[in-house]
């Protein structure tokens, strides 16, 4: 199976899905509000996309992009896929009963981002303390007192 | 970090929560579990992170390519030598360098015998766990001779700082060779020690088989790696799935097991030692010579662009990803630590068992706190 | 040749022969006192400084080997150590069963040192029923443990106490019934007639393998109930910290880890006494030369010889096994140890009854 196939694969699931194949992988740039729908469609397809190997999100000054790298552990593909937020109140849907390990990587970027992810079992602060306020990885954060511009 | 948190709210009758931790003998460092018991019994485990969070990835993004690598030796302590690799190799994707083969080889040394290290400091530690004190002075005997050939290539025991983006820092000690030649014959004298003091003891098998049972399904979706995910028949190997630094010219197996239990964790950690015995006495005398470092400019300037790296870890699979604008400091950095993933199934492995089962069960899980909190 | 009895025998003459029978009686218990609280001191001090420097031995290191020749007196300086610290009470502890528990622990231990026979003639109270008493006095400790653990007000505690709780109570029924082998072989509860049957050759030797099974079964069986590793699991340091006394420090504290040692000290001397004969040396048969010479050596050292034969023999465990979990513990004595002690007794009995025994 190449990328060929799981872009004709995307596209008949997700039409308005668009494609990027600069970088190592396969990039897949999707709407918030189609990525639970694709999500599902991924890992039940034929590809088996059964992996969630890492969950992030960036924040690009103007809106925040999620970004989830999934993998095939039988079929040894790996794809990227992208969804661009909205940065004053972001919103995507969990994908935490899909594959397990985004129930903690969601928490993370949860309090690191204020990424609300909509229907998580247990959204709540995993490293940082209750009151803390601010989203310290996003660019707009200050501390002057415990962090040192360089 | 909680003021109050969820599991004593819903506390019911007759149940006891206790948290282990943030000091505790069994974390073997900062970790917080706070743990609903009912009798011996584990209802519910609720990891509390954060204790030694210095949000390395945040400092990354405002140190250049060049310094932070250093930052990196101090997330999973016990394989430095990787996480540096994981970087370095990142920044060479990026810029398109190839590394002189010298250096290529004397990387996947480092990396074996960092590996042995840490794989032999966690079987002292969890045999501790379980109560056995001695194997730790046993394991450590071993770990110290990788750890006095470290300092003298790379002045340092435990954070060395000796991998760097378009090779090594510098050139190999001169006796580095015959050291770590005498190094694989203790090892190899000494490694049925380990057998008769811990694997056939009736009582460390009591305790181990058939304790946190992690079934292959759960494994992937847990997102787990390294030996935790092959104990579960997960192959998972990086050095094999997708080979880095020449691994594909090496022969090693890729050990797996189906059993899924804490004592196949524990076989596969033994059995991953003497792999990487293998390895290293493949290459011990055919490193050939040439440059450590290529030639690169002072100021490195990735193209603009999103870069991932992964590499197997002692722990399992570190995936280093940074964000380039194309400018000096990285504009963003994330760290795919083994241990966090990990770490998220303990909830699921140890439920239902005794608290006696919960330090075999975290004990094979191989936590490393900085790991996981980064 | 040296014997205690001589000395004991000479001070007793000269007390009765200066003083009237009461007070000379005074006297003698006073002496009593002393003796045993300096044998705790002097039995503390030594069995600290042999379990560290066996698991030394076992575990390629020195261990202490600074204070004094060979590091004899770091165990004092330890002592001193914990003497001088100050001994923290937690705020919700219930401060009066809090101070008592060691003193229980402490106290029970004592009590144990009244029937053993350190020497030939050389004991305090060589009471008729002196194996009944043992076993009685020494199921008492549980009390201290389960006080100390309820009183700290700690989680860890009150799991630790539970866990000896049930540990002590289930492991003192086959140290019981691989005891009472032995009485049944020797027809007597009393400490020196168990001895004296015993001139002939030792009942590991003379009681054929009923009694092999007995003597490793009350190896197994005191180890658990000194809660001494792989039985430690009321202190099981990775899981609960320090089990029942997480919250003790300074000399509360010490005492307790002082009654570890003399209770293995006095299972072990029960042990000594039951199984290999006490103070009674080494004699094989009719060879009449080695019996003679065996003899020759002071009982006193036969006793203490033996004794420290087994207690480090029990050191050998800790430093070797890892801890049994909490149900696999309970499920060796009650499924295991038990139905065997209850089958060898019965063959035991058979044994001594038709006199099959040497």
């Amino acid at each position: 199976m190449t990328n060929e196939d799981i872009k004709a694969f995307i596209t008949t699931v997700q039409p308005v899905a668009t494609f990027d194949e600069t970088g190592e992988w396969l990039n897949i740039l999707v709407e918030p509000s189609q990525w639970k729908q694709l999500a599902t469609d991924l890992r039940n397809s034929s590809f088996l996309f059964d992996y969630l190997f890492c969950l992030t999100c960036v924040d690009w000054k103007t809106h925040l992009t999620m970004v989830y790298h999934l993998s095939s552990t039988t079929q040894r593909l790996n794809i990227v896929i992208k969804s661009k937020l909205d940065r004053t109140n972001p919103e995507i849907e969990t994908v935490c009963d899909i594959w397990r390990t985004a129930e903690f990587h969601e928490r993370e970027v949860f309090e690191l981002f204020g990424v609300n992810f909509l229907n998580h079992p247990d959204l709540r602060k995993l490293i940082l303390t209750d009151d803390f306020e601010g989203f310290p990885l996003r660019k707009d954060f200050e501390d002057p007192i415990n962090m040192i511009k360089l | 970090m909680y003021t109050e948190t969820q599991v004593i709210k819903e506390t019911k009758e007759g149940e006891l929560v206790i948290n282990m931790g943030p000091q505790h003998p069994a974390t073997h460092g900062v970790l917080h579990l706070v743990i609903t018991l009912d009798g011996e019994t584990i209802k519910k485990i609720e990891p509390h992170l954060g204790y030694i969070h210095r949000s390395i990835e945040k400092m990354s993004e405002s140190l250049n390519y060049r310094q932070f690598i250093y930052v990196t030796s101090r997330m999973d302590y016990l394989s430095a030598h990787i996480n540096n690799l994981a970087c370095a190799m990142n920044v060479e994707k990026a810029m398109q360098i190839e590394v002189p083969k010298r250096a290529s080889v004397i990387r996947v040394l480092m990396s074996e015998l960092t590996r042995i290290a840490s794989h032999e400091l966690w079987l002292g530690a969890m045999a501790m766990d379980l109560g056995a004190f001695t194997p730790f002075f046993y394991t450590f005997r071993e770990r110290e001779l990788i750890t006095d050939i470290m300092e003298e290539t790379c002045g340092a025991r435990l954070t060395m700082n000796y991998i760097v983006p378009g090779g090594l820092m510098y050139d190999l000690h001169p006796d580095f060779q015959q050291k770590v030649k005498a190094f694989v014959k203790q090892f190899k004298q000494k490694v049925t020690e380990f057998e008769d003091l811990v694997t056939n003891n009736v009582i460390f098998q009591a305790r181990t088989k058939g304790v946190g049972i992690l079934s292959r399904e759960d494994a992937i979706s847990y997102g787990c790696s390294g030996p935790v995910a092959r104990a579960s028949g997960v192959s998972c190997d990086i050095r094999k799935i997708y080979p880095y630094e020449g691994y594909d010219t090496v022969e090693f197996d890729e050990v797996l097991d189906t059993a899924g239990d804490s004592f196949a964790r524990y076989i596969i950690r033994v059995k991953e030692m003497n792999q990487s015995i293998r390895i290293i006495e493949q290459l011990i005398d055919n490193i050939p010579e040439g440059d450590t470092q290529a030639k690169m400019k002072a100021v490195i300037k990735p193209p603009k662009g999103e870069f991932y790296t992964r590499v197997e870890t002692a722990r399992g699979e570190l995936g280093v990803y940074i964000v380039s604008e194309g400018g000096m400091t990285p504009y963003r950095v994330k760290y795919r630590s083994p241990g966090f993933s990990n770490l998220s199934a303990l909830d699921h492995m140890a439920r239902g068992s005794k608290i006696g089962d919960l330090m075999a069960t975290m004990g094979t899980l191989d936590l490393v706190i900085p790991d996981i909190d980064r | 040749m040296f014997s205690l009895e001589g000395i004991t025998n000479t001070i007793q003459n000269w007390l009765y022969s200066t003083f009237d029978p009461t007070f000379a009686l005074l006297i003698e218990c006073a002496i009593v006192i002393l003796l045993a609280i300096g044998l705790f001191a002097a039995l503390g001090l030594v069995l600290v400084l042999m379990e560290r420097k066996v698991a030394a031995h076992i575990q390629i290191r020195l261990g202490p080997n600074r204070v004094g020749p060979g590091g004899m007196f770091q165990t004092v300086a330890d002592t001193i150590k914990l003497i001088l610290k100050e001994g923290l009470v937690p705020d919700l502890a219930d401060k009066f069963l809090f101070n008592l528990a060691p003193f229980v622990v402490m106290i029970v231990a004592m009590l144990l040192l009244a029937p053993i026979a350190f020497a030939k003639n050389f004991q305090i109270w060589d009471i008729n029923i002196g194996v009944l008493y043992v076993s009685a006095v020494s199921s008492l400790s549980v009390i201290g443990i389960l006080m100390a653990g309820w009183a700290s007000n700690n989680k860890y505690s009150l799991l630790g106490a539970m866990r000896s709780g049930a540990q002590i109570v289930s492991y003192e029924l086959s140290a019981g019934l691989s005891v009472l082998t032995v009485v049944v072989l020797t027809g007597s509860l009393q400490i020196s007639d168990i001895i004296a049957s015993q001139a002939d050759g030792w009942w590991l030797f003379k009681g054929h393998i009923p009694v092999i099974i007995a003597f490793v079964i009350f190896i197994i069986a005191v180890t658990a109930e000194t809660n001494r590793a792989p039985f430690d699991l009321a202190e099981a340091e990775s899981e609960l910290t320090a089990g029942f006394h997480t919250e003790y420090s300074g000399m509360r504290f010490a005492l307790f880890f002082l009654a570890e040692y003399i209770n293995i000290f006095i299972v072990c001397a029960i042990g000594a006494t039951l199984f290999l004969g006490g103070w009674m040396p080494l004699h094989i048969g009719h060879w009449e030369g080695f019996n003679h010479i065996m003899d020759y050596i002071p009982s006193s050292i036969w006793f203490m010889g033996k004794t420290f034969f087994l207690i480090f023999l029990i050191m050998w465990f800790r430093w070797t096994f890892p801890r049994l979990r909490v149900d696999q513990l309970l499920n060796l004595e009650w499924k295991y140890l038990l139905p065997i002690s209850m089958l060898n007794i019965i063959l035991v009995t058979v044994i001594a009854i038709l006199g099959w025994h040497f």
